[in-house]
């Protein structure tokens, strides 16, 4: 692989001393195409915690995926170049070479994947895609690594595991076949797990039950979690820190009972009007956010979000808003005009009054359920 | 299913049968002047004799009823040169051409999968234009070629293994596993370079899947992940090309059993065509495409248990 990393290695040093788990210093990845690069993530910051979870939320394209690869330094292609910071248990992630990752992988860090149908060898039995990556990390024995699988799979509510290690994955549900990538995943007991986008590829009445079994595992095992998610509704009270990513920014990070109780950035408040509301069984969205997320090869200058918010000013377009803390809650946004200020009910009435689109639409439909979200996040409270 | 298979199998046997009995029969010159010694070319009667005994004055779909239903019991009918039983001919001479064929394809697969995995692993790199470039050569080189140029540095200048000559397993296995390397290996050149384009093509597909990927998240090792997970899926058209190359390498035994004085089906056909045996070339010419046909209902099979997901439908 000739794929560029390039570690900013004062901020690396800098990021040692803290006992973060994992820290994360302004990443930038992009890809390089015919028509140029593409910015697919753009300064991302953020430190976990041991045990703590930390939810990723943004509409498709906005880098989710990216980030946590750049992080994992896993299948970005040959054309990708990273900078940054990533450094997990004082290891600087973005300086190690492929088989010291390979040493990582799986073992100390590890990954649950959107697609329970395809992420698993449909020509090869469950069992030995339980077992095989716990005999190569930890050298247990045929016999004990079956063991293992055994109590994994019962520990992830598998029923009859013995005669399940002999299935292959067409045989089993996609809920039983996303139970039993989350048990590969926890094999070697790791100490960080990325799930990206768990129970999208789901029924919606198995969703539920796969992001309990994760977050009750998360909770056990002491392990930390980063889970990613286009839905607001899945993070709300299921993590303690929420980074909402806009176009490869952060534009909103916070954590998850101060993130409901004060949103404040446009995007964020935007996402939670498309949250599926409960009641409703189907997958319908009340509102889809208006638009497309922009170019990444060339975005908008200002504020990224400006094409599509609903409170957008001259300035907005001129000026890049800083992520920058509002507080000292550690409640970080990125907007001029944040939700709830006064400026932003005047940028909004301007706009109304100047029928923008976008600012149409969101007076409309504007009746979101904000109480139940955050009933959500004080249930988080409370377990912490 | 499995009955619905056999009788596919059987009709697709009775139809290239008869095809073939019209070809052998649709050759130019007539068979009985091949019966007929020059110096009685002239004697009507004598001829005539002879047309009879051979059947030869029945009507064409008569001849091959009688044929076939001799065929089922075995009986193959007799050299018309030799006087031979066709079909005690055609037993001698299978271990032969088998052990050429199965020798062949295990050499091709043998060089072809980890060829093609590599290229595959290594994609647009220098190794896997290489490996294209010497596929490419390697198609355009006769086995005819091959085998001399084997047999120049091998026989003649290395005197490692003989030039030509079959030694029978039963009479020496390091006579026998000598005799076969060459002629094997010329056969296997153009396999190799068709089979390693298409475990490369296949590679590359299935190193896209998603489940790759999770291997590589388990922090598994490359090569297991390429031989362990990725060349299972992969092998599926492989399977299906070697079953239907194995009629272009029976073709291939006739030249290279020629060119290596190998007492094989391959020659005795080739011997049977210069000598117009029409009998001889009739039951040889059937029974390689029965077992032709035969190989590819097998593919199928094995196909299924291969994919466990095609296993479970049938
Ligand atoms: N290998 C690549 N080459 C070029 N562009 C890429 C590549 N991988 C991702 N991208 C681009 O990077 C952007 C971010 O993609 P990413 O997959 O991270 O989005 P996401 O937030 O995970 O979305 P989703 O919810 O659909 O999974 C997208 O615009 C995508 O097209
Ligand atoms: S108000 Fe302005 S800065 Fe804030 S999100 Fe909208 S466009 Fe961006
Ligand atoms: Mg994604």
């Amino acid at each position: 692989m000739n794929a560029s990393v390039t570690v900013n290695s004062a901020e690396a040093s800098a990021n040692t001393n803290g006992a973060s788990l994992l820290q994360v210093s302004d990443l930038h990845t992009s890809f390089s195409v015919q028509a140029g690069e593409v910015k697919a993530v753009r300064g991302v910051s953020f430190s976990l915690d041991q045990g703590k979870t930390l939810g990723v939320v943004g509409e498709s394209g906005s880098g989710k995926t990216v980030l946590a690869r750049s992080i994992m330094r896993l299948n970005l292609g040959d054309n990708v170049n990273t900078s940054g910071s990533a450094v997990f248990e004082g290891k600087e992630l973005l300086a190690s070479t492929m088989s010291e990752m390979q040493t990582l992988w799986g073992n100390e860090v590890a990954m649950v994947f959107q697609d329970p149908m395809t992420s698993l060898n449909p020509l090869v039995k469950v069992g030995r895609q339980v077992t095989e990556h716990v005999r190569h990390h930890l050298g247990a024995s045929k016999a004990e690594a079956k063991a293992l699988a055994i109590d994994l799979l019962k520990e992830v509510r598998i029923p009859e595991p013995e005669s399940r290690l002999n299935a292959y994955p067409h045989e089993l549900s996609g809920g039983m076949r996303q139970r039993i990538c989350i048990a590969i995943a926890l094999a070697c007991e790791p100490t960080l797990l990325f799930a990206d986008e768990p129970t999208t590829a789901l029924d919606v009445t198995v969703q539920h039950q796969i992001l309990n079994l994760l977050n009750r595992e998360q909770q056990e095992r002491h392990m930390a979690m980063i889970l990613i998610t286009h839905d607001l509704g899945v993070v709300a009270g299921r993590t303690d820190e929420i980074m909402v990513m806009y176009a490869g920014n952060v534009v909103e990070q916070a954590p998850t009972a101060a993130l409901f109780a004060d949103m404040q950035h446009p995007y964020t408040e935007a996402l939670l009007r498309s949250i599926p509301r409960t009641t409703q069984r189907s997958h319908t969205r009340l509102a889809a956010i208006a638009g497309r997320p922009p170019d990444l090869i060339d975005p908008p200058s200002g504020c990224a979000f400006s094409p599509r918010c609903p409170y957008v000013q001259p300035k907005c377009r001129e000026e890049t808003p800083p992520l920058q803390a509002t507080d000292n809650s550690g409640h970080k946004s990125a907007c001029w005009f944040p939700v709830g200020t006064p400026e932003n009910k005047e940028a909004f009435e301007k706009n109304l009054a100047a029928r923008l689109p976008q600012t149409m639409s969101v007076a409309e439909g504007a009746m979101v359920n904000t109480e139940m979200l955050q009933e959500k996040a004080a249930t988080q409270e409370e377990r912490n | 299913m499995l009955a619905a298979r056999l009788v596919r199998l059987v009709a697709t046997i009775l139809v290239v049968s008869f095809v073939t009995f019209m070809m052998v029969n649709l050759l130019p010159g007539d068979p009985i002047n091949a019966l007929v010694p020059p110096e009685a070319q002239n004697n009507q009667e004598f001829v005539e004799q002879l047309r009879e005994e051979f059947g030869l004055n029945d009507p064409m779909m008569v001849r091959y009823a009688n044929w076939l239903g001799d065929a089922v019991t075995g009986d193959l009918g007799k050299s018309v040169i030799t006087s031979q039983p066709v079909a005690g001919e055609i037993w001698r001479r299978l271990p032969i051409t088998a052990e050429l064929a199965l020798v062949a394809i295990g050499f091709s697969l043998f060089i072809a999968i980890p060829l093609g995995t590599l290229s595959a692993y290594k994609q647009g790199k220098r190794v896997d234009q290489s490996i294209s470039a010497a596929a490419q050569v390697s198609l355009s080189i006769p086995n005819f070629v091959l085998g001399l140029l084997l047999i120049y540095v091998f026989a003649m200048r290395l005197q490692w293994l003989p030039a030509t000559g079959w030694t029978r397993l039963t009479e020496s296995v390091s006579g026998n596993i000598k005799s076969v390397i060459l002629p094997a290996l010329s056969l296997a050149l153009a396999e190799v370079a068709v089979y390693t384009r298409v475990v490369r093509s296949d590679m590359i597909s299935t190193l896209q899947e998603d489940y790759i990927l999770s291997a590589r998240a388990k922090g598994l090792k490359d090569r297991f992940i390429l031989f362990r997970h990725a060349l299972r899926p992969s092998s599926l058209t492989l399977i299906t090309v070697v079953g239907l190359n194995v009629g272009a390498l029976i073709g291939g035994t006739v030249v290279i059993e020629t060119l290596f004085a190998i007492p094989g089906l391959g020659k005795r056909l080739l011997d049977a065509v210069f000598q117009r045996d029409f009998l001889m070339i009739q039951g040889i010419t059937v029974f390689v495409a029965v077992v032709y046909v035969t190989i590819n209902t097998l593919v199928d099979i094995i196909y299924m248990l291969v994919d466990p997901r095609i296993r479970k439908k049938v």
